[in-house]
């Protein structure tokens, strides 16, 4: 047994660092942009007049709009529509873009919810006391908000990151190589399925236990000015 | 100086301020007073244009307003800097430490140097008594401590009037005394303030113009003397609903 897991361990974690964790990381630097953008247009109520508001409400209906599309239909079906259903209207995509595509679109829409949520739990009093000094719109934003929303918004991405790396096993299912693929490749050469998909199991678990604990110190960080007494 | 003229906000329900003139003189303490939802608290977020009225005219240093036009953001900016605001619950930054909440925004507004803000938030801590405090996080602070503070922040960015909101409504009576006492000092000093409160005594001792509100009007406007001791019968009916 220790002969096939050190025979197939090379090849499993090799694909991991080549797929599973650039498909992983990608994805989920491209959602947080995705969520922090859409999370802001939901939270700011639209000023001025005429066209200008029309289009803001519009924006806003269309992102709410992403979000319940995304949130109400399964990752697998989305990957197969984007992977196997666009190239029937022209738009053909490699596996690793179209995974990233949908795995950022997906994360994305769920921490966009996360990032908003934050965002409205921070008192209106933080933001008039930072206008009152006369600080600008962004400067309220990045150096105020932020910086306190970030703290509220840690345990929810991080669920939606955690959940993110499991989910590139997905990824299987349209052709990128990634450790799943790999293992279940393995798996049909070497007749040990139970051991192969219980390595494969221990490796996304490896993974996913570095960031929880990256998860952990970063709350720490974040909630460090949380102290009372003194 | 700073003026307002023909002010009107109004919200669906009610009318909270109507047709405000009001002028402000430097160097001076103006204290304004009035029943719960009188627009004594409207009026004190307009001028820091927290609030922004339907109507009116507003004058501040070499700035005026039609408030029935819209404000550009930079006017805003430069208007805010020019009037502080001092909260009820204070507000202060619970992230950035308390030297850090003085010197946020001489640092990033008015782009002074690191060095400059700190050296000027120090002598503010020393002023309201709280030097030891520069690096804790406002959470550690009492209720009265943070007051100070957010008057220290106030005052980091040498506005041309400062603006408080009842800033003694929610400390007990001792902690009360602490913040009342810089603002005593700061009258004697002639800071130009303006402010909200329902302490008839601070009132009584430090205001050089009282402003009575009611229902969105003004039905008083005079020094502290006339307001105590030659009241008219709706100012004496206030005062008497503030005894017991």
């Amino acid at each position: 047994m220790w002969d096939t897991i050190v025979k197939s361990t090379p090849e499993i974690v090799g694909a991991g660092i080549k797929y599973s964790i650039p498909l992983a990381l990608i994805s989920f630097v491209i959602a947080m942009v995705i969520a922090v953008a859409t999370a802001l247009v939901r939270t700011t109520e639209p000023k001025g007049s005429g066209i200008t508001k029309f289009l803001f409400k519009l924006l806003k209906w269309i992102i709410s709009f992403y979000i319940w599309l995304f949130r109400s239909t399964p990752l697998l079906v989305q990957l197969f529509i984007v992977f196997f259903g666009l190239p029937s209207i022209g738009v053909e995509l490699d596996a690793f873009t179209a995974g990233i595509i949908t795995f950022s679109l997906n994360t994305g829409a769920y921490c966009s919810e996360s990032v908003r949520g934050a965002i409205i739990s921070i008192p209106k009093s933080q933001w008039e006391a930072a206008y009152a000094i006369g600080m600008s719109y962004s400067q309220v934003l990045f150096r105020i908000i932020f910086p306190q929303a970030m703290r509220v918004a840690i345990p929810p991405v991080s669920n939606s990151f955690i959940g993110l790396v499991k989910d590139t096993s997905l990824a299987s299912s349209i052709t990128i190589l990634e450790m799943f693929t790999v293992s279940q490749q393995i798996a049909a050469k070497n007749y040990e399925p139970m051991l192969m998909y219980c390595m494969v199991a221990v490796y996304y678990a490896v993974f996913c236990s570095i960031l929880s604990i990256g998860q952990y110190y970063l709350e720490r960080y974040t909630s460090r000015y949380i102290v009372t007494g003194g | 100086m700073l003026k307002l003229e023909h002010v009107d906000k109004e919200y669906a329900d009610h009318h909270a301020l109507n047709d405000i003139n009001l002028e402000f003189q430097e160097h001076e303490t103006t204290v304004l007073l009035g029943p719960s939802g009188a627009g004594k608290s409207t009026l004190l977020r307009s001028l820091n244009l927290l609030e922004e009225p339907e109507r009116g005219i507003y004058q501040i240093s070499d700035h005026t307003i039609d408030f029935s036009k819209d404000i550009s953001n930079k006017e805003k900016l430069q208007i805010r800097q020019l009037t502080g605001m001092v909260f009820q619950s204070w507000n202060l930054f619970p992230h950035l430490t308390i030297l850090q909440n003085i010197t946020e925004g001489p640092i990033h507004v008015l782009k002074q140097s690191k060095a400059d803000a700190e050296t000027n938030a120090e002598r503010l801590l020393k002023l309201v008594g709280l030097e030891d405090t520069k690096n804790r996080f406002p959470n550690q602070l009492s209720g009265g401590q943070q007051q100070r503070i957010s008057i220290c922040r106030a005052l980091a960015m040498n506005p041309e009037y400062i603006l408080f909101d009842e800033p003694t409504s929610a400390l007990d009576p001792e902690l009360e005394a602490q913040v009342l006492r810089v603002l005593l000092e700061l009258a004697e000093e002639k800071q130009s303030m303006i402010v909200v409160t329902h302490n008839l005594e601070f009132a009584r001792r430090v205001a050089n113009k009282i402003v009575f509100l009611e229902n969105g009007k003004i039905e008083f406007e005079g020094t502290a003397d006339e307001f105590f001791n030659h009241p008219t019968d709706r100012i004496k009916a206030f005062l008497t609903g503030m005894t017991f």
